[in-house]
């Protein structure tokens, strides 16, 4: 029950996109498809789960004064392991994603919760809270780019919804991003407080 | 288990021993890796080799030809023991980064087909390039040859449609193609012969410079 909680309070209370505005860099970077959003968040999820497991189990064997290094070269090394995997097996996926998986290990989420949770927490529930944030980085960042992707090409996963030729560029691009994404906060904020 | 005092000898043994066992599992996993990445990675360009080049042909292995500093792998091809075109890896910089194109000529340097290999162009607009400049699309550039004209976007007075609001991608994406052919033609004078060869080599090489 306590480990449901702590799930929940990620994807909900403490949606790492919408509510703790952690993370904007990938979030506006990558979210130019819905694809993209969610190979980005799934990827995310993995390396934050594995992150925050072995961080809390190492949390008693690492000096205060050089956790954040330890920190680093753990998800660093969680990151790489990915990359490389993806290049080895699934090489298709890896030619959309390849360039914003380095990107991960500079997410300020992982260090965020590795600092706010893992350190403080044992394995089981630092799994859960690496789930739950995960999963709701990934609902964040396939809802922003399906809004994005929608509005800019008029196609939601490369699926088209309205007729070709229809589609406001500038959603697909930078600035695009930042509207989108600041009237996904209003609303998101405006529902979970009502 | 207590926490770990921030001593000099306690923080020194900590990290030593996370970076350690890090570079081990990374270095066991690279080597588990290695092999199908370079698996996928040629399958990958045997895929494209396949689609670009004359229909039936074989490439060899690549060879590489120096033009203004910058180095082509060329791959040629036979077909039933005769020459039949080539295959030209050529990189420019297009609008998000490095744009690297396979490019296939026949024996007249004529365009077959080409395969964008890499491209960092943005989703939904200079991403098009992978499809746009190929038969039928909008921007069809096979058949065309380099060397009677060099390709240009119809913006600068060529006759290649650019993809919509992708100007800097289109432009791109056509000079690595002229280069393309300069390198593939400067190649051809070198085995073959032919004077015109390279005086349409040297047309292409300027035509592509002043853009």
């Amino acid at each position: 029950m306590k480990n449901f909680k702590i799930l929940l309070n990620g994807i909900i209370n403490e949606n790492p996109t919408f509510v703790l505005l952690l993370g904007m860099c990938p979030t506006l970077g990558t979210t130019s498809s819905a694809i993209n959003g969610m190979g980005m968040g799934l990827a995310t999820m993995f390396v934050l789960i594995c992150s925050n497991v072995v961080i809390s189990a190492l949390k008693n064997l690492i000096p205060d004064m050089v956790r954040i290094p330890a920190y680093v070269v753990i998800i660093a090394s969680f990151v790489t392991l990915l990359q490389m995997v993806m290049q080895a097996y699934v090489p298709s996926l890896y030619k959309t994603l390849g360039i914003f998986i380095p990107l991960i290990v500079v997410n300020c989420i992982l260090l965020g919760r590795a600092e706010a949770f893992a350190s403080k927490n044992k394995p089981i529930p630092s799994f859960f809270d690496g789930l739950g944030i995960g999963l709701g980085f990934t609902m964040a960042l396939t809802l922003l780019g399906m809004v994005r992707e929608f509005l800019g090409t008029g196609k939601v996963f490369d699926l088209p919804v309205v007729p070709e030729n229809y589609g406001m560029l500038i959603f697909v691009l930078a600035p695009g991003a930042f509207i989108a994404l600041g009237y996904l906060i209003a609303i998101v904020n405006k529902l979970r407080k009502a | 288990m207590k926490k770990l005092q921030s001593s000099l000898v306690n923080m020194v043994l900590s990290l030593t021993l996370i970076v350690a066992v890090a570079t081990g599992i990374l270095a066991y996993v690279n080597q588990l890796t290695a092999g199908p990445i370079a698996e996928a990675n040629k399958k990958a360009l045997n895929d494209a080799l396949k689609e670009v080049l004359v229909e039936g042909s074989q490439a060899g292995e690549p060879e590489t030809y120096e033009m203004d500093g910058v180095s082509y792998k060329i791959y040629k091809a036979d077909k039933d023991g005769q020459f039949a075109g080539a295959a030209v890896e050529s990189s420019e910089n297009g609008f998000g980064g490095a744009l690297t194109v396979l490019v296939g000529f026949d024996k007249e340097g004529n365009i077959i087909n080409y395969s964008v290999l890499n491209h960092a162009e943005t989703p939904g607009l200079g991403s098009k390039s992978t499809f746009w400049f190929k038969k039928g699309e909008k921007g069809d550039i096979t058949g065309k040859n380099p060397g009677t004209k060099a390709l240009t976007v119809s913006k600068d007075g060529g006759e290649v449609e650019a993809i919509t609001a992708s100007t800097i991608t289109s432009r791109a994406f056509l000079k690595a193609v002229n280069n393309a052919y300069a390198a593939y033609s400067g190649q051809h004078v070198d085995t073959s012969s032919g004077a015109s060869q390279q005086k349409k080599e040297a047309s292409a090489q300027v035509t592509t410079t002043n853009q």
